[in-house]
């Protein structure tokens, strides 16, 4: 124990400069992160809401009246009357669409970057036409959808032309779903198709030669030198993809609103029951936002671990 | 030495990060000096807003120290962005309030009392009714500004051309005449608003049922009469010559195009819109707009919400810029400034003397003036308006088909029993 002391003290002593240089941040963080996830955590534990959540206006003053209720959110959120319609369907939901948009996004943003780290003419004009999608505000290209996929759109007039059946994208579920993957999609694949991009330039020519010279195919010079050379930026895009699908707000709510609950994913749900609608479930609210933290943070492990028995860092 | 320079870089890196929000007081201002309040309007930007800022524009000119900060928030976020703003910071000082909200804004205690203030010097010349909406708890907390109901509005020339003389006055009959219409003319006869809970009321209240009975804590949304009610809604998506529900974002604004423009000949609408009707090209004939009651269901009744807006003012505000607020509150709603936007955006005023000769000529006034009859009162229930939510999001789905109406109805229901834990279920 003294011996601790002594040990702090003496790396304080040396140290103190560096310990200095951190404090503004750790305040920093502790101000920003650490103190809203605590006060959210506490608010899971209540009932609270709108109604009865405390708040002074001039001359009114009205007290707290929530009270403490355990894990009752949690057991309510995940067992209790109707939770399939209020959170299992949600999750599934969550589920599907965060594998369906990672999917396609890497594949097609590896497919992309492939074609144009082929040395052909005009390649810079391509790759700067293949950024838009994210180089636009979300929200322009979230309404220009919006405004194709509507009953009259130019995409259910194209597909009628063509004698195909044209699915109400903005309010049968399952065209829903389809439509806001598809956007999803649109959006996402610019950012892995850079990355990897990024990731194939740093691939040595010389391995390429090699196996040409051990007379490898095409698909074995991919298999063997161009996806191994690719695991450190692919295993990062792919966890990034993840978690940025998963919480993917905007998309969702710019598409279809309030009025779609089969559509909503567990963030714009948890959004719906915090800030859409009167009175606020502030403590519902927070529930979800806690599960959803947890289940990404037991994701990332068990990502990482997996990662680290293939001998691959993702960060 | 370097100890020392080392430190006061800590000092100033510590200070840089802390640097603290100095908390903005909204102005001070003696009582003498000029004043600046924040107004927010809730009327519809393009038709409305511009009328009621030249009403604030005269205040201004009559009130020298009173400046006015003119913010227009589009209506289907401002409930929620006041709900912000009055419990924290950057509230507005007097605002439109919605005759749904006054209530549960006064029960949270966001609103100040207005009897006996500057805002309210002659409470007896509104409509009385109007009057008792604004109360919560025998005080009053807003002033009636415009009041408003639905009522179904239909274009003559397409019934004319169908061979239908006069409107509809059951849901049945709306229905065969929206058929007739399809086949006659080719164009679609009626389109009713999905997933909107406000308006499928005249349903409900056409079979004498409500979201909830308030006088006897019940909720009723679920009940009998309410399924048949819903029913009937249902069918309104389903039947020949009706158009198939609508329940995208921009559902409303499509709607409205389809009415204004001669694609489809009759809606169910307030007086709000009537502005906007008019520059639609199949009404530059303004003769051409009829108005008529809703249609009654099996009770033979027609019943349609009572809607409108109260100028209401914020309990937050120093007494000084309350003060303001409540001289800006009487003279929105003074007999001049109520004639003035009814004359310019057919809305109808809330006080007798409003009502002058120019006023009762405006042919949307007068429709709308003759079916105010079948207007219901709201029941004295803050959280009346908290029950629109639910009962939308859950019609939306009934409206596409994708849930029966009693297991959407049965699902309000359960969302209405959180709500209201003190009232018996069915």
């Amino acid at each position: 124990m003294a011996a601790l002391a002594q040990r702090l003290k003496l790396s304080y002593s040396k140290y103190w400069y560096a310990y200095a240089m951190v404090a503004p941040v750790v305040i920093v963080l502790g101000v920003l992160v650490a103190y809203p996830l605590g006060r959210g955590i506490y608010l899971t534990l209540t009932d609270a809401n709108s109604l009865n959540v405390g708040h002074t206006v001039g001359v009114n003053h009205i007290p707290d009246t929530f009270t403490f209720v355990g894990l009752h959110n949690y057991s309510d959120i995940l067992f209790g009357p109707g939770s399939y319609d209020r959170f299992w369907s949600h999750f599934v939901w969550t589920i599907e669409w965060t594998v369906l948009c990672v999917t396609l996004t890497v594949g097609t943003g590896l497919g992309l970057a492939l074609l144009l780290n082929q040395k052909l003419r005009g390649r810079t004009a391509y790759r700067m036409l293949l950024v838009v999608p994210w180089a636009v505000p979300t929200f322009v290209t979230v309404f220009s959808w919006r405004l194709m996929l509507a009953d009259g759109g130019l995409v259910n007039t194209l597909l009628g032309s063509l004698h195909l059946p044209q699915p109400s994208w903005l309010e049968d579920p399952l065209a829903q779903k389809t439509a806001a993957i598809l956007v999803n999609t649109w959006c996402g694949v610019p950012f892995m198709m850079l990355s990897l991009l990024g990731g194939l330039q740093s691939i040595p020519a010389e391995l390429y030669e090699a196996a040409e010279m051990d007379g490898a195919s095409a698909w074995q010079q991919f298999r063997h030198v161009t996806l191994p050379g690719l695991r450190s930026v692919s295993s990062t895009v792919v966890l990034l993809g993840v978690i940025w699908t998963f919480n993917q707000f905007a998309i969702i709510y710019l598409l279809f609103g309030m009025n779609a609950p089969d559509v909503q994913i567990l963030v714009t749900w948890a959004y719906q029951l915090g800030f859409g609608q009167q009175p606020r479930d502030y403590a519902q609210s927070a529930s979800y936002g806690i599960i959803l933290l947890s289940i990404l943070i037991v994701f990332t492990g068990f990502y990482q671990r997996w990662l680290k028995r293939n001998d691959q860092t993702a960060i | 030495m370097r100890r020392g320079i080392a430190a006061s870089a800590l000092v100033a890196a510590l200070a840089v990060s802390l640097a603290a929000c100095g908390s903005n007081g909204s102005g001070s201002s003696s009582a003498s000096g000029p004043v600046t309040i924040t107004y927010w309007d809730t009327s519809n930007a393009t038709n409305e807003a511009p009328n009621y800022q030249a009403v604030v524009q005269k205040f201004e000119a009559a009130n020298p120290t009173i400046k006015v900060n003119f913010v227009n928030v589009p209506f289907d976020q401002a409930q929620n962005k006041l709900q912000t703003a009055m419990s924290s910071k950057g509230a507005p000082d007097v605002f439109r309030s919605d005759v749904g909200w006054t209530a549960a804004f006064a029960k949270g205690g966001y609103l100040t009392p207005l009897d006996g203030t500057a805002a309210l010097p002659n409470a007896g010349v509104f409509q009385p009714s109007l009057i008792k909406q604004a109360q919560y708890q025998g005080k009053t907390y807003g002033v009636p500004l415009v009041t408003d109901t639905l009522g179904l509005l239909y274009n003559k020339a397409l019934f004319a051309k169908a061979g239908i003389t006069a409107a509809p006055t059951t849901w049945d009959e709306l229905k065969a005449d929206a058929a007739t219409v399809k086949d006659k003319t080719g164009v679609d006869g009626f389109e009713m608003r999905a997933g909107d809970g406000y308006y499928a009321m005249p349903l409900l209240f056409g079979e004498g049922s409500d979201m909830v009975d308030a006088a006897n804590k019940k909720i009723t949304v679920n009940s009998p009469e309410a399924v048949k009610a819903i029913n009937t809604y249902q069918s309104l998506f389903t039947a020949p010559g009706t158009v198939k529900a609508d329940i995208t974002s921009d559902g409303y604004a499509h709607m409205m195009d389809a009415f204004n423009s001669g694609k489809v000949a009759a809606i169910i609408n307030g007086p709000w819109e009537i502005t906007n009707i008019y520059k639609g090209s199949a009404f530059t004939d303004h003769t051409n707009l009829g108005i008529a009651a809703v249609p009654a269901g099996s009770t033979g009744k027609a019943g349609a919400p009572t809607g409108g807006h109260n100028i209401a003012v914020y309990a937050g505000s120093d007494a000084a810029h309350q003060a303001a607020a409540e001289k800006f509150a009487a003279f929105m709603t003074s007999a001049d400034s109520e004639s003035f936007i009814a004359e310019k955006n057919s809305t109808l005023p809330t006080r007798s003397d409003a009502f002058t000769a120019d006023v009762k000529s405006d042919p949307g006034i007068a429709g709308f003036q003759q079916i105010l009859s079948s207007a219901q009162p709201r029941p004295a229930l803050p959280e009346y308006a908290s029950l629109f939510t639910s009962l939308g999001t859950n019609l939306a789905q009934v409206a596409t088909g994708q849930k029966g109406v009693q297991a959407g109805l049965d699902a309000t229901a359960q969302d209405y029993a959180k709500i209201l834990p003190d009232f018996a279920k069915q």
